[in-house]
């Protein structure tokens, strides 16, 4: 079940903060990266995301939704043209936050949120192999606890199967 | 209104006042530039982070 966000809204209320995260997501697009506070990264984030991978995807439906949020045409055009295939093989974490230290003015701590580089071969191989060693693991892992449980539940198992024909007669009768 | 029933003693003020101190910020040594900077900040004499370049200088 989707978990509200903690803490306030950005901005006045939540109107605002849609139109405040539809903004930032455009100028991220438009240029790539972008200087911001921090709070306004964090939440700019599983946004941003969500967008790209609707923009991988690519067909008409997935354009409309986009377009619901980032208002501007052209920068939906290179969201879907340049970023999305850019971003094909890589299974997310599409941006990177770094922070820069406190603004002069008001001492609120900024951040700098940007769109992170295409994989290459050599990072895909290598992330491949890691799944695919994690994958065996959990195989292997699964195969033995299925051992280890069909011995332990043999037991019980004939006790439960004597109990059940027991307890659906008190059903019955009550 | 409610508003206070005693003067408050110079003791007591002074009490209170002792507790407020600075802290001092835990400084790193910046990676590439060898300067003092924040821990997990970006490098404010050089730009960088984690040896990627992050600001323009």
């Amino acid at each position: 079940m989707p978990r509200p966000a903690k803490g306030a809204r950005l901005g006045g209320g939540p109107a605002h903060e849609r139109l405040l995260l539809s903004g930032l997501a455009t100028a991220l697009f438009e240029h790539g990266r972008i200087t911001t506070t921090e709070a306004k990264a964090r939440r700019l984030r599983p946004v941003a995301e969500k967008l790209i991978t609707k923009a991988k995807r690519g067909d008409l439906h997935a354009r409309r939704q986009v377009l619901t949020v980032v208002r501007d045409k052209s920068v939906v055009h290179t969201l879907f043209e340049e970023i999305g295939p850019r971003y094909a093989n890589r299974p997310g974490g599409y941006t990177r936050i770094t922070k820069i230290g406190n603004r002069k003015g008001d001492n609120a701590p900024m951040a700098v949120i940007e769109l992170v580089e295409a994989l290459t071969v050599a990072q895909t191989a290598v992330g491949e192999a890691e799944a695919a060693t994690k994958r065996s693991v959990k195989e292997q892992e699964a195969k033995k606890a299925e051992e280890t449980k069909v011995e332990e539940t043999e037991a019980p198992a004939a006790e439960a199967a004597e109990e059940a024909p027991e307890a659906a007669e008190t059903e019955k009768d009550a | 209104m409610a508003v206070p029933k005693r003067k408050m003693s110079r003791s007591n003020t002074r009490h209170r006042r002792s507790q407020w101190k600075a802290v001092a910020p835990n400084l790193v040594t910046c990676e590439s530039c060898r300067q003092p900077k924040l821990a997990h900040i970006a490098c404010p004499t050089c730009g960088t982070y984690n040896r990627r370049q992050v600001l323009e200088v």
